[in-house]
C-alpha cells in the first residue's frame, strides 16, 4: 500500500535527530527524544539497523540494500520511517 | 516477534504518554525489557505533609537514605541502561538538601527527570533554577479543586501552597508543567474545575488512580470512587486524550474502547520503584517486604536487581487469569492492578478490588480475608494524618486538635510497622 503522502522519500537522506537516543531491545528498539519527550519502538531489529545505519551520506534505498531490506517489505518500513518523521525522531540530513 | 517494522509512537507531546501498542508489542512487555522503560524513585520519606492517601506512608526521614554519592553511583547506572528518564518523588524530594545536585546529576547524564512535588518549597527562587533545566518536567500534586476538598486528604494549607508553586513556575516562565490528582470520591465531580486551573496555566492535567497501599490501605474503602463515578470518570478520560493518566486505568478499559495507553501492569517487566533506602519494588504502589526485589546496594547493583532478582523473573511469567478467566473483558483490563488488589487482602488472581462488572464486590464482603499489614511506615508519630472524617465540618479541626481516634490508629499502625 503506497503512501505518496508519506513524508519519507527512497532517494532522501536523513539522519536521527540529536536529541534522540535508541536502546536495543529484544523486539527492535526504544526511541526517546530527550527534546519533545516523546517515546516510540521500533517493532522490527532490521528497522533499526536501517535507522542506525543513516549516517547523513546515505539514502533510505542505500540503506535498506545495506541492512538487506527486500523490495517487497519496502513500503511498511516507508511507514515505519514515516512515523519516526512525524515524531521528529528523523531529520532532513 | 512483529512481521511488520512498525513504529508505536506516544500521545501529543510535550510529555510521553505510554503509547497505544499493538498486542505483539505487549507480549513483548510482559517478558520484560533490558531495563525498566521509565521507573520512579522516591528519593525521600519525609514529608512536610501527611495525605491520608500516601502510597509510601511518608513523614520521617529514614536514616539510611541513600548519600548524594550513592545517588550519583545510581544515577551513572540509569544512563549505562539507558533508561531515559525517571519520575522522581517521595516524600516530598525537595526537602533533600542535595536535590538540586540530583538533579542536574541526572539531566548532566542523560537520565531526564519528571518530579512530583506539593509545592511548599517551591519559591520563587527555586521555579527560576529549574526553569532554566533542560530535560525537566515538573508536576504539582493537588488532590481538590479548591481547599476544602483538597486539604481534608492532604492537610490544612496544603492547596494554597500548591497554588502558590504554580504561581512561581509560571512567573518563572517553566512552560508547561504538570498538576496531578488522584481521583477520589470527593474529587471526582471536580473534574471540569481540575482542567480548567490546568488550563489557566497552560499546564498539562494528570490524572492516576487511588490505591489502597501505604496509608491508603486505611483510606482507600472511603476514598475510592464509586461505581458510577467510575463510569463517569471512563466517559470523561476516552473525551480528553490530551489529559495524563500514567496509565493508570486499565482496569477501566473493561466498559469499552481502551483508554490510551499500555492497558498493562508493567510492574517488573517495564517498571520498578527505587525507594529511599534503595530498597527496589516491583511498582510505586507496592511497598511490602512481598514485592522487593533487592537493594542497589546489593552486589551488581540496579542492573542486578533488574535483571537477576527472582521476583521480576516471576512477574515476567505468563499471567494466571484465575477468577478472571471466563470474563470477556480479561483482554481489556487484565485483571487490573495487583497492588490493588494486594492491599484490600486480595488472591492476585482476583479480579480487581475496583472491576467495573463488580466481580470483586462479593470477595470483599467476604469475612476473614487476611488484609496485609505494611511492612513499614515512615509516618511521624504523634501527628493524625487529615481525614475526610475528621476535617468534614474543618473548624472542628482546629478547635478539637489531634482527633484521639486516628491517633490510636496511627499507634496501631505504628506497632504493626517492623519487618517481620
Amino acid at each position: 500500500m503506497s503512501r505518496p503522502e508519506s513524508p519519507v522519500e527512497l532517494d532522501a537522506r536523513y539522519r536521527l535527530n540529536p536529541s534522540v537516543s535508541l536502546r536495543r531491545e529484544r523486539f527492535g528498539a526504544l526511541a526517546y527524544h530527550f527534546g519533545n519527550r516523546r517515546l516510540s519502538f521500533l517493532k522490527h531489529p532490521d528497522l533499526v539497523r536501517v535507522v542506525e545505519s543513516f549516517d547523513g551520506t546515505c539514502s533510505v534505498r542505500d540503506a535498506f540494500a545495506r541492512v538487506g531490506v527486500e523490495e517487497r517489505r519496502w513500503p511498511a518500513f516507508v511507514r515505519a520511517l514515516g512515523t519516526l518523521r512525524a515524531s521528529e525522531m528523523l531529520d532532513v540530513a | 516477534m512483529s512481521p511488520e517494522p512498525t513504529v508505536a509512537s506516544t500521545a501529543p507531546q510535550p510529555t510521553a504518554q505510554p503509547p497505544t501498542a499493538s498486542r505483539s508489542l505487549v507480549d513483548e512487555f510482559r517478558l520484560g525489557l533490558e531495563a525498566p522503560i521509565c521507573l520512579t524513585w522516591e528519593l525521600t520519606y519525609a514529608c512536610n505533609l501527611s495525605c491520608v492517601h500516601c502510597l509510601s506512608s511518608s513523614g520521617r526521614r529514614d536514616p539510611r537514605e541513600l548519600t548524594t554519592e550513592e545517588c550519583f553511583a545510581v544515577i551513572d547506572e540509569l544512563e549505562r541502561l539507558q533508561v531515559f528518564y525517571v519520575n522522581v518523588g517521595g516524600g516530598e524530594p525537595m526537602l533533600r538538601p542535595d536535590f538540586f545536585d540530583l538533579l542536574e546529576y541526572a539531566v548532566d547524564h542523560h537520565v531526564g527527570v519528571k518530579f512530583s512535588t506539593n509545592g511548599t518549597h517551591l519559591d520563587a527562587e527555586r521555579a527560576k533554577r529549574l526553569a532554566a533545566m533542560d530535560y525537566l518536567d515538573v508536576q504539582i500534586s493537588i488532590d481538590g479543586a479548591d481547599a476544602s476538598v483538597n486539604d481534608a486528604v492532604r492537610g490544612e494549607g496544603s492547596f494554597a501552597a500548591a497554588r502558590r508553586a504554580m504561581d512561581h513556575l509560571a512567573e518563572a516562565g517553566f512552560g508547561p508543567f504538570k498538576i496531578s490528582l488522584v481521583v477520589t470520591r470527593h474529587n471526582v465531580g471536580q473534574l471540569d474545575e481540575f482542567k480548567a486551573i490546568a488550563d489557566s496555566y497552560g499546564a498539562q492535567l494528570r490524572v492516576t488512580r487511588l490505591r489502597p497501599s501505604g496509608r491508603g490501605a486505611d483510606s482507600w474503602h472511603e476514598l475510592h470512587p464509586t461505581q458510577a463515578q467510575q463510569r463517569d470518570l471512563y466517559h470523561w478520560l476516552l473525551d480528553r486524550p490530551d489529559v495524563l493518566t500514567g496509565d493508570s486505568f486499565f482496569h477501566l478499559s473493561a466498559l469499552g474502547d481502551p483508554l490510551p495507553g499500555l492497558n498493562l501492569c508493567g510492574a517488573g517487566r517495564v517498571v520498578c520503584l527505587i525507594d529511599p533506602v534503595g530498597d527496589v519494588y516491583a511498582c510505586p504502589f507496592v511497598i511490602h517486604d512481598e514485592f522487593l526485589a533487592g537493594n542497589v546496594r546489593d552486589p551488581g547493583g540496579f542492573t542486578e536487581v533488574w535483571r537477576g532478582s527472582e521476583l521480576f523473573r516471576s512477574l515476567r511469567e505468563p499471567d494466571n487469569p484465575g477468577a478472571c478467566a471466563s470474563c470477556g473483558s480479561y483482554d481489556a483490563c487484565q485483571g487490573g492492578c495487583m497492588a490493588s488488589k494486594f492491599f484490600v487482602g486480595l488472591d492476585l488472581s482476583d479480579p480487581d478490588p475496583e472491576c467495573v462488572k463488580g466481580a470483586a464486590e462479593p470477595l470483599l464482603a467476604a469475612v476473614g480475608r487476611t488484609i496485609p499489614t505494611p511492612s513499614v511506615d515512615r509516618s511521624r508519630p504523634g501527628v493524625p494524618v487529615p481525614s475526610p472524617v475528621r476535617l468534614r465540618p474543618r473548624s472542628v479541626t482546629r478547635d478539637q486538635g489531634p482527633n484521639p481516634d486516628l491517633a490510636a490508629q496511627n499507634g496501631s499502625r505504628a506497632r504493626r510497622s517492623g519487618r517481620p
